[in-house]
């Protein structure tokens, strides 16, 4: 799912906003990534072992990505394999006074796992087991390495599962979720990653480890473990976490609902949504995201429909019953042309699987798309896809949409190729356009992709400095020396701007 | 007067108007927590005031309590310090609901009932049915972290607080979180705000999801011979395909004070007949949806029972729920006015190890001569009751003796402990927030950016923060 854009083509966004900002409390701007020196290296190899750092430049190359349009050039990235490890690694990173980022998959969507400004990126890939599946008490306790989808295939035979399912779950870490808050399209009823942690390990900056949370409910104290998890790798490393399991629920029902206008569809979510009905999942796919998707996976999508809604609906068999039949009435109601029932675990996966991998597929038919997240109230649907398809007439751009609808998360797909510089510009332009759009629905510059170094400049449509300055203050009570992963979530006062353009420093172990 | 009163009595009233000042003694007795009484209490109109008054505690170093209905100020050790009462029951708009939505946003002196009245016009509400629930208030509720017999199916605040607006030590309004149900835009700083007993800061208003009421509800009660088999009851309605919306483990003396007169005063009509009985543990449960679910739960239910070998079983309907589940929610209050010396520990534990800490605490209250009631919930908060007759010195001692056993014991099985309530001149012997803990440097740290200086509610919370 590779859909990034040529190394070059990084966007320069600082400055993109007006406001009074001061370099004052940026600590982050007074530690410019040094030249990676040769000592450090050395130090992480005795820590490490050699092949746990990798230097050179070819075998960085993929660490520059991860899966939103944005590079960034790490110095080294080391794999640590225990928190002491990981403490080692802090500590190296004080005394070098080098930049840290964790890093899990690298499938995030907002650049949260790339090295900004350089230096070490950790990553967690070799912390990958599973610790403890406790069965009666419905958790388990997990490495940050683990790939989500492999939690749930470890915990399906104890009729047990991990809710939050993000599309990348194949790949996608546990530590990263816990990250980035990751959602997906099952977070609909059972909440997003913030709903499933109980409790945290991690290392701060400052080298401390430390164990927020509990593993029963209700730690006393302040919510560290909702603040942290979210916190986009800027507060602390996370090296072990105890999440929530769901029981597998008796009966799953799947429904495609299909529709000749948007307007129907986007009309039928607000109206399952009115209703008080609340299905497990309710995407949303456009026409033109449908047939890149039937193309690819021959789920038996119709090729001649406006868009389809794709709703799970589970509970016990009366419950699942019966809501599915509530469902399906009302998208007969709102002049759904056919509604679908799965008939059985063969269908259920097939449509699910058009659905997780509608990214995979649209990248047969487009060099490179930007994929965007916001969100808006449910009630806004049908404004914000008129809305969407508006702009992409104005850039000119194919917006595909497929989408967590019953949440009011959009996911539009723009098509473009990023070794057009114009293009480039022109598409983030057009995303721009649509976050400002569902901001003025009352809606978030971000639902679950996060903020990263992606849309750091857009947080003060939505936060004012006051807002900002707190989050800041949190941050920098954590992450005093503003090592770990900077420059990202929170924009960087104005002023600093200099000091931001300046071209990342070359390596200096690992000449380019 | 002192040199802080002849301030405040000089500077509140061109903040707030003369009005909405309080001075009287008599007046601010109702203010009172844990024995000190502000030097005054003002009632702002407005966030603006709100935020005015902060920055004038903040200009002149004022300690800052805000309140609500004042129902949990019991919660929390003895304020450090205590000048300015903040009563914000005018702060009580109904800001924004949407729903078709289900969002909804709302000043924090708002009626929790009445708000959740008005959802109920649409079909919907809020899962916070909480302890004094007919008087408390949105940001009391929040504030105090307190829980409802819901968090079975729909979690804590948490989970559904989506946003929030507060009023920070400088006296500037901030927010986080939106008013959609999906974001991750920025630090989740409003989860940081629940629980915390106002003392990182004020908060103004709230954005809640809200959730569709279900159809119909009943209850199922089922009394066994043993503490285990009502344990056993809830493992295995766990591993069932149910998902109830409440689930808990009644004590036998629960069944006394439900029947008490107190009860019938504080929770709604009369406790059905031949629910509880005072011999025996019980377990509870709610459910809801259309006829044909509720019988799906009530035939699981009996199955499960009659395994267990039940003493007896019952099914509320919509006439005798309604008692039972506000005795229920009302569990606090009730075992408050049982006794001048109630002391309530609350105890979460891992389901798994529910049994062993209820025999501890069975175990602990008898050894020490102490009347006790606890009703567990089925995600394992335990709330332990005790129930000693009179406030003697005796007593007292034979509490902290129980209660610090009862702690010992439940760290060893990785539980929350911390006492939520207890006689106010007996908190200096007690560990109202339990056992030192080890992530106390984070939580301070929290609190020094929020509060450097110490303004807000300063002593109440964990560590004396």
């Amino acid at each position: 799912m590779r859909r990034a854009s040529p190394a070059g083509a990084r966007r320069k966004i600082d400055g993109a906003r007006p406001g009074d900002y001061s370099c004052r409390e940026e600590a982050t701007t007074t530690h410019p990534a040094t030249s990676m020196d040769t000592r450090l290296l050395n130090d992480l190899k005795k820590l490490l072992g050699a092949d746990m750092v990798l230097h050179q430049p070819e075998e960085l190359l993929l660490y520059e990505y991860d899966g939103s349009v944005e590079t960034a050039r790490p110095n080294c990235v080391v794999f640590p394999r225990n928190k002491e490890h990981v403490q080692g690694i802090v500590a190296l990173a004080n005394r070098y006074q080098v930049p840290l980022v964790g890093r899990g998959a690298g499938t995030g969507l907002s650049g949260g796992a790339l090295a900004r400004r350089g230096g070490i990126i950790v990553s967690f890939m070799r912390m990958n087991r599973i610790l403890e599946v406790d069965v009666e008490n419905q958790r388990a306790i997990v490495q940050p390495g683990v790939v989500n989808a492999e939690l749930t295939a470890a915990t399906a035979p104890l009729g047990l599962y991990y809710a939050p399912d993000p599309s990348s779950q194949k790949a996608c870490t546990i530590g990263g979720n816990v990250s980035e808050n990751s959602g997906g399209p099952h977070t609909l009823v059972y909440g997003v990653t913030t709903n499933h942690v109980l409790s945290l390990e991690a290392v701060l900056p400052t080298g401390e480890l430390i164990r927020i949370g509990s593993q029963a409910v209700d730690s006393v104290g302040y919510d560290l473990p909702g603040l942290f998890v979210g916190s986009e790798g800027t507060l602390a490393l996370v090296t072990e976490v105890t999440v929530r399991l769901m029981r597998i629920p008796e009966m799953v029902k799947t429904l495609l609902a299909i529709f000749n206008t948007l307007d129907d569809t986007t009309e039928t979510v607000a109206a399952i949504t009115a209703g008080g009905i609340t299905p497990a999942a309710c995407e949303m796919l456009d026409g033109w995201t449908l047939r890149a998707v039937e193309a690819y996976v021959h789920a038996g999508f119709p090729l001649d429909s406006a868009a389809v809604l794709l709703i799970d609906i589970d509970g016990t068999r009366e419950e699942a019953e019966l809501q599915a039949e509530e469902v399906a009435e009302v998208c007969r109601k709102h002049n759904a042309r056919e509604v679908r029932v799965a008939r059985d675990t063969r269908e259920r996966d097939l449509l699910w699987k058009g659905r997780k991998n509608a990214f995979g597929a649209v990248g047969r038919f487009s060099t490179t798309y930007y994929v965007q997240d916001g969100v808006i109230p449910r009630t806004k649907l049908p404004q914000t896809l008129r809305r969407i398809t508006e702009i992409s007439e104005k850039y000119g751009f194919q917006i595909g949409n497929i989408f967590h609808a019953g949440d009011g998360n959009l996911h539009p797909l723009i098509l473009f190729d990023a070794r057009d510089e114009k293009q480039l510009r022109g598409a983030v332009a057009a995303a721009d356009e649509i976050i400002e759009f569902c901001v003025q629905m009352g809606g978030a510059i971000t639902g679950e992709h996060g903020v990263g170094m992606e849309k750091d400049r857009l947080m003060p449509l939505i936060f004012n400095e006051t807002d900002l300055d707190l989050m800041r203050h949190v941050r920098d009570a954590f992450n005093p020396t503003g090592l770990l992963n900077p420059e990202k979530v929170l924009p960087i006062k104005k002023g600093c701007g200099e000091i931001y353009s300046r071209p990342l420093p070359a390596a200096g172990a690992s000449p380019p | 007067m002192s040199l802080a009163s002849r301030t405040l009595a000089a500077r509140l009233p061109d903040i707030v108007g003369a009005a909405h000042v309080i001075n009287e003694p008599a007046q601010l007795a109702f203010y009172e927590i844990d024995g000190k009484t502000p030097g005054a209490a003002v009632r702002p109109g407005s966030r603006e005031e709100v935020a005015d008054v902060v920055k004038f505690a903040a200009a002149e170093n004022l300690a800052v309590i805000p309140s609500g209905a004042r129902t949990k100020l019991g919660i929390g050790l003895p304020p450090a310090r205590y000048d300015i009462a903040l009563d914000m029951t005018r702060l009580d708009r109904m800001i924004a609901y949407d729903p078709a939505d289900l969002t909804l946003s709302i000043e924090a002196g708002h009626s929790l009932s009445k708000a959740i009245g008005l959802l109920g016009d649409h079909r919907q509400f809020l899962p916070l049915f909480v302890p004094y629930f007919n008087r408390a208030t949105i940001g009391g509720t929040i504030a105090s972290g307190v829980d409802s017999p819901l968090r079975q199916y729909y979690g804590t605040a948490r989970d559904y607080v989506l946003g929030m607006e507060f009023v920070t030590a400088d006296g500037a309004l901030a927010k986080s979180g939106g008013r959609v149900v999906k974001n991750v835009s920025g630090y989740d700083l409003h989860k940081l705000m629940i629980g915390s007993l106002g003392t990182l800061g004020v908060i103004v208003s709230v954005n809640f999801k809200t959730f569709p009421a279900p159809v119909a509800t009943r209850g199922f009660v089922a009394t066994f011979e043993s503490m285990e088999k009502a344990v056993e009851m809830r493992h295995r309605a766990a591993k069932s395909a149910l998902t109830p919306l409440t689930m808990e483990i009644l004590s036998p003396r629960v069944a006394d004070l439900f029947s008490s007169e107190a009860a019938s005063r504080i929770g709604s009509g009369a406790m059905p007949a031949d629910v509880l009985s005072p011999k025996h543990w019980a377990f509870s449960s709610g459910y809801g949806g259309t006829e044909k679910v509720l019988a799906r739960y009530e035939s699981d239910f009996q199955k499960l029972a009659a395994e267990l070998g039940a003493v007896h079983s019952a099914v509320l309907n919509s006439n005798t729920r309604p008692p039972a589940f506000s005795r229920k929610r009302e569990f606090f209050p009730i075992a408050i006015s049982s006794s001048p010396a109630t002391t309530i520990m609350k105890i979460s534990v891992l389901p798994s190890r529910m049994k062993e800490l209820l025999s501890v605490a069975e175990r602990t209250a008898e050894t020490n001569s102490l009347p006790w009631a606890a009703l567990a919930r089925g995600v394992g908060v335990v709330y332990l009751a005790l129930l000693p007759p009179d406030t003697s010195d005796d007593t007292r001692r034979r509490v902290a003796d129980a209660t610090g056993q009862i702690l010992a014991a439940g760290t060893k099985l990785e539980a929350n402990c911390s006492i939520p309530w207890a006689p106010s001149a007996w908190k200096p012997g007690l560990k109202i927030w339990g056992p030192e803990r080890a992530d106390f440097a984070q939580l301070e740290k929290v609190k020094k950016v929020f509060d450097p200086r110490g303004i807000f509610a300063p002593g109440r919370f964990v560590g004396g923060l």
